[in-house]
């Protein structure tokens, strides 16, 4: 008899023919099946989130579009029984939650500030528009220093002795390094004087710019607010903490017992202390601690807490991106002959920086929601702005307060969502890994 | 078959000088008593078993593991702690690795001319020639634009080699440059290891390739727990082995 394995060998003669995929499985009706009601389960949590969304947006629009009251110029129009949103308070705060107290004249200060501001960011957004760098500089370098002449009316009026002070510091800066250079036996290189002279004319060059007298109104901080505070604390705040974080995240994983120290000791102090006890510590205690009549700017001391607390944050998470760097790439790099500094502005921080882009962004998220804390040391930030005009007596309505809130919470969502989106855009863009 | 190794000249100059070289790892004695002279042109494949430290002398040449006793001198240049003389010893020594370490978020054309330009200050254009040279020299020069996650194995340790030969190294180390790769691309590579070696190239290899080390090597260098046990010519190596541990090693790996 024979067994089943004495006829064991096959030859494949025909090519098996490739067949389409078998209907149900793919388009729509493929979709609907594979990811709402491949299961009773899945099923029923479909039917059940499904109502529960519909039921939340059929609710909202009922109230923010359908019932809401439209057209009017003070709280009676809103006081109709059943009415929703009451969007003439809208209307009629708009202005002021977008400039705070600013004078009404000099308004087109912080217009121009936000139109700079826009034509800066958005080629810089597009990867296809040449001239990154000049872009880079004229956002962190011209911008900032242009919105401070723009928005305060400059003059500053240093003494002379600040100008030698801060020249000075250059010129021994300077006399440091080439210093160095020269005990290193490389001889004095007069690239080195070069680019130190350099340093010296753009600081000058900006400390003039600051000083002169370009006519404008002074308009003290304490009456800027709204928008142009939220954007002007997160502005500061994201553009500080991420060379700040960049750098403590590098001097924590350094060599250097001493750098390593520092970093160390940096981030677990401010990472350990809330954003509120930094914000009172600047507004109410650092004055106790400076000679009497110093006086630094209320706004500025704020910007100062929220730009160090957050580079604390932003350390740890470059840190952790640091990290998932594997070994094999700084052995590559190094056996190359590259130094440590091209190793990590080349090889690693790249690598590094695009793995936290999620967590650099939600930081940089919750950092501009953070910046509504600032109005508890009485700046008016969007949050304090809008909550100040719910507390007008002209628009005292029930339905005012949700309005007020709900128009808050759209603000913020559109900046956050806009820079979430952006951020998945350039996680795609840079995902150069396992594409096939 | 052995086949002998090609008769390439090899000059009395010496490239890699190690006298009396130990290393620890913490506690662990990893090296012990390593004495070895490269002269220029030679073709050396290292082997030995796991853990026998065979891996760590390479890396010990170009500092990528310090030494703690003895004397290493790679073309005339003693390394120390001196970080201006282990940077000049990279310049000079290749380094291809068992996990290709190629730059992923570069395009293979940039893993190529990234140090020359950097490092050897070299016009972008003329390294990017250099570049397209050795990429054909692997040949590979339709994959110049594409990231290394989009090559195969075979392909991106083949733009690992050319990426070290960018910068004109003298010697080339090699470490285990084929142990991670899919058995039908092991012949690529070791094809592009062929022709270096027949070019004049100083080659230190660590690999379990025995046709390659009879293919090319002048001479072959057995390792165990952290000790040359034995060197000689590939033929009288193989056919011949002198110490019970080669032996054995020989029995286990030749089949």
């Amino acid at each position: 008899m024979a067994k089943p394995t004495d006829d064991i060998a096959y030859v494949r003669a025909t090519e098996a023919p490739l067949l389409p995929a078998p209907p149900g499985m793919v388009g729509i009706q493929g979709w609907v099946r594979g990811n709402l009601f491949y299961s009773p389960l899945s099923s029923i949590a479909t039917i059940v989130f499904g109502s529960f969304f519909l039921w939340l947006i059929i609710g909202t629009l009922q109230w923010a579009v359908v019932s809401a009251v439209w057209t009017g110029s003070d709280r009676e129009a809103c006081l109709v029984e059943g009415s929703g949103a009451c969007w003439p308070f809208v209307t009629a705060k708009f202005a002021q939650w977008i400039y705070g107290f600013y004078p009404i004249d000099q308004r087109w200060r912080v217009n121009l500030f936000f139109l700079l501001s826009v034509a800066g960011l958005i080629p810089m957004l597009m990867p296809q528009v040449p001239y990154k760098l000049w872009n880079a500089a004229f956002l962190v370098g011209v911008l900032p220093l242009v919105t401070l002449v723009l928005l305060t009316g400059g003059n500053f009026d240093f003494s002379m002795l600040s100008y030698v002070a801060v020249l000075a510091v250059v010129a021994v800066c300077a006399a440091l390094t080439l210093g160095w250079s020269w005990l290193q036996g490389e001889g004095i290189e007069l690239a080195g004087l070069r680019n130190w002279v350099i340093v010296g004319a753009v600081v000058l060059a900006g400390m003039l710019f600051l000083d002169m007298d370009f006519g404008l109104v002074p308009v003290e901080t304490s009456q800027w607010g709204g928008l142009l505070v939220t954007l002007v604390v997160s502005a500061t705040g994201i553009v500080a903490s991420l060379p700040l974080g960049i750098v403590l995240a590098l001097g924590r994983r350094s060599d250097m017992p001493v750098v390593k120290t520092f970093s160390v000791v940096f981030i677990e102090v401010w990472r350990g202390v809330p954003l509120i006890t930094v914000l009172f510590m600047a507004s109410v205690m650092l004055p106790l601690f400076l000679p009497p009549g110093t006086s630094f700017d209320k706004l500025l001391r704020a910007l100062v807490g929220v730009g160090l607390f957050s580079a604390a944050y932003m350390a740890e998470v470059v840190r952790g991106g640091l990290q998932a760097i594997p070994k094999g790439q700084y052995e590559g790099a190094m056996a190359l002959g590259l130094s440590y500094w091209q190793t990590m502005g080349k090889i690693i921080l790249p690598q590094a920086l695009k793995i936290s882009i999620p967590n650099i962004v939600g930081n940089f998220i919750s950092l501009f929601k953070d910046t509504t804390l600032v109005s508890i040391i009485g700046l008016f930030d969007l949050l304090g702005i809008v909550r100040a005009g719910l507390k007008d007596s002209i628009w005292s309505a029930p339905s005012v307060v949700p309005t007020g809130y709900f128009s808050l919470a759209l603000m913020f969502w559109i900046f956050c969502f806009g820079m979430s989106r952006y951020a998945i855009y350039t996680e795609r863009r840079l995902h150069t890994g396992h594409k096939r | 078959m052995a086949q002998p190794a090609p008769n390439l000249t090899i000059s009395d100059e010496v490239a890699v000088q190690i006298s009396s070289m130990n290393k620890w790892y913490g506690e662990f004695h990893v090296l012990r008593d390593i004495n070895l002279t490269v002269y220029k042109g030679e073709r050396i494949v290292i082997c030995g078993p796991s853990g026998s430290g065979k891996s760590t002398l390479i890396r010990c040449i170009n500092r990528l593991e310090e030494h703690q006793k003895g004397d290493i001198v790679v073309d005339g240049v003693p390394l120390t702690n001196d970080l201006k003389k282990i940077d000049e010893v990279r310049r000079e020594v290749g380094m291809v690795f068992q996990h290709f370490n190629l730059f992923p978020h570069l395009t293979v054309l940039e893993n190529l001319t990234l140090a020359p330009i950097w490092v050897r200050k070299m016009p972008k254009k003329e390294a990017e020639e250099a570049a397209m040279k050795y990429l054909t020299r692997v040949k590979i020069p339709e994959q110049a634009l594409k990231y290394p996650g989009q090559l195969s194995g075979g392909q991106q340790q083949r733009v690992a080699i050319a990426r070290s030969l960018c910068m004109n190294p003298k010697i080339m180390l090699f470490d285990e440059p084929t142990s991670a790769l899919d058995p039908e691309m092991i012949k690529e590579v070791l094809e592009v290891m062929v022709d270096l070696a027949q070019s004049g190239m100083t080659m230190l290899c660590v690999t379990h390739e025995m046709g390659f080390a009879k293919q090319v090597a002048n001479r072959v260098i057995f390792m165990d727990q952290g000790q040359i046990i034995e060197q000689n010519s590939p033929n009288e190596f193989f056919t011949n082995p002198k110490s019970e541990r080669t032996k054995l090693f020989l029995s286990q790996i030749l089949h």
